[in-house]
């Protein structure tokens, strides 16, 4: 058998796709975590609870509906985006003069009766969610068996990164965003409707968790406790990558979940508490995070 | 054009303005003058919609503007160069140019602009806070200019500047008057302000305590000098 470094190849190859296809959920959603906290300073505790709620909704529309995956993908995000709305129109919208325990609260709460309403209506052990006919099957690339459902999940989640970061960075939204999230009172004297913007902001983030969602919902069952499980290690990246940091959270995202994918062949007793260590260690060198600009 | 009367307004508990009365016709320069927290740039951000609470009457051509948020005030047609400049860290030259939405027609277009600061053109793609001060005051008018506001309130647009640069502003001010756009401009330099400006307003403890025409501003040296205690 073909080895690496004393390790058979398709373990270590099988570890490294393992990592990057969690590395593409971190990025995700630690994006659409820096994207909320950069413009309306709220941590936002749901977001888990959202990222389930988009595999539910993609569930759901096949179950009931027998709406399929591809429009899922279109249409969970969207769901997901305006039952934001709804969430910040209604709740988190009242607490921005307020101290930041009281969003953490707030979204944390939410999460909790999110994932209970789950709970009690579909149990905790998931449900199974079949993989698109177009992606069934595996391509044989001589070294490994790559699953081509898999593959699509990397390479989703990358463009979908790439287009975030090219829309916030190289457009005149983007711009204005960019600008309110440094002085949102002078953006807003400048014509800009910023409460809607902070709205859309919102919304916006917790449609990158929704669709997060529905590209999981084939290779983990959909279950309540989906968010659940990411979410810890998702605020650990963005941390790493520094709060509010774009860039950060998609190169963190993906390069972290490879590091973890990685700990597991070469030493699996610590590929659960590895993000945590390097967390620590980036946290004592550089205190704002990888990317993040010290206040 | 702007009638401001009774205006009051509030820091938290601190009462800054208490009923300030002015009127800015259409078409001149009008200058704040005062000492330091006389509450010249209050007024400018109570215009504006950015203090936390006010009262009273703003009338921007003839609409009661004291019940609007500062988008729509803007949409009105009123520009704003704050004291501080405003210039984004996040946002190149360009981007700083083109954040302000356009609020009516009659804006300066970008050659137009590129002619009056030549140095904006040159540092397009350089990120707005690496500009020095002169430019990026420069920067925070010129963005102004290009929305179509007819109502520019440039707070303090000199301050900190070399003389040169001092010079090029006025020049701006007048020309940008000429274009039939309206000032209402602060100042603590009078020296400035009476080459550029039709009428000044004084100001203390959060009340225009005086108003002297620009052609009566040398007859009233001595009470001007007494106001402003210089």
């Amino acid at each position: 058998m073909f080895m690496i470094l004393g390790y058979p190849a398709p373990l270590l190859f099988g570890q490294l796709l393992l990592g990057l296809i969690n590395g593409a959920f971190y990025a995700l959603l630690s994006l659409g975590l820096a994207v909320i906290f950069g413009m309306l300073n709220i941590v936002n505790f749901a977001h888990g609870a959202l990222f389930m709620l988009g595999a539910f909704v993609a569930w759901g529309m096949l179950e009931y509906l027998g709406i399929g995956y591809w429009w899922a993908l279109v249409l969970a995000p969207l769901i997901v985006g305006a039952f934001g709305v709804l969430l910040e129109k209604t709740l988190i919208s009242r607490l921005y003069k307020l101290d930041h325990l009281y969003g953490l609260l707030l979204t944390f709460g939410l999460a909790l009766i999110i994932e209970g309403l789950a709970r009690n209506q579909y149990g905790s052990s998931g449900m199974p969610y079949r993989i698109p006919d177009l992606l069934q099957g595996a391509t044989n690339l001589g070294f490994m068996f790559l699953p081509n459902y898999r593959a699509w999940v990397v390479v989703a989640a990358a463009v979908m990164c790439l287009v975030t970061w090219l829309v916030i960075e190289k457009t005149s939204l983007g711009a204005t965003l960019r600008a309110a999230t440094e002085n949102a009172p002078l953006v807003q004297a400048f014509g800009v409707n910023v409460p809607r913007m902070i709205t859309l902001t919102y919304a916006g983030g917790v449609a990158l968790a929704g669709f997060a969602g529905v590209l999981a919902a084939p290779i983990y069952s959909v279950n309540p406790n989906m968010g659940e499980n990411f979410i810890i290690t998702v605020f650990a990246v963005v941390v790493i990558g520094g709060m509010g940091s774009i860039l950060g959270s998609i190169v963190t995202g993906f390069g972290l979940g490879i590091v973890e994918g990685l700990t597991k062949v070469f030493y699996p007793q610590g590929s659960a508490t590895v993000i945590f260590v390097v967390m620590v260690i980036v946290l004592l060198a550089r205190p704002a995070g990888l990317f993040g600009r010290a206040a | 054009m702007l009638e401001v009367r009774d205006l009051n307004a509030w820091y938290g508990e601190s009462h800054i303005l208490q009923g300030v009365d002015f009127d800015v016709p259409e078409g001149e320069v009008v200058t704040l003058l005062g000492r330091n927290g006389a509450g010249k740039t209050t007024t400018m951000k109570s215009i504006m919609g950015l203090v936390p609470r006010r009262s009273g009457s703003i009338r921007f051509k003839g609409t009661e503007t004291i019940g609007m948020r500062s988008d729509q005030i803007a949409m009105s047609g009123i520009g704003i160069c704050p004291e501080e400049r405003g210039i984004f860290a996040s946002l190149n030259v360009t981007e700083n140019l083109m954040l302000p939405r356009r609020v009516g027609t009659g804006g300066l277009d970008l050659p137009t602009i590129y002619a009056l600061f030549p140095n904006l053109k040159e540092r397009a793609s350089s990120q707005g806070t690496k500009l020095s001060g002169g430019e990026q005051q420069m920067l925070a008018i010129a963005r102004i200019l290009r929305t179509g506001a007819k109502l520019l309130l440039l707070d303090e647009p000199t301050e900190g500047l070399a003389p040169v640069i001092v010079q090029q502003i006025g020049r701006t001010i007048r020309e940008i008057k000429q274009r039939g756009f309206t000032v209402l401009l602060v100042e603590q330099n009078f020296r400035f302000a009476a080459t550029v400006a039709d009428r000044h307003y004084v100001m203390d403890h959060g009340r225009i305590i005086d108003m002297i025409p620009n052609a009566a501003l040398s007859a009233n040296m001595g009470k001007l000098h007494e106001y402003l205690g210089v």
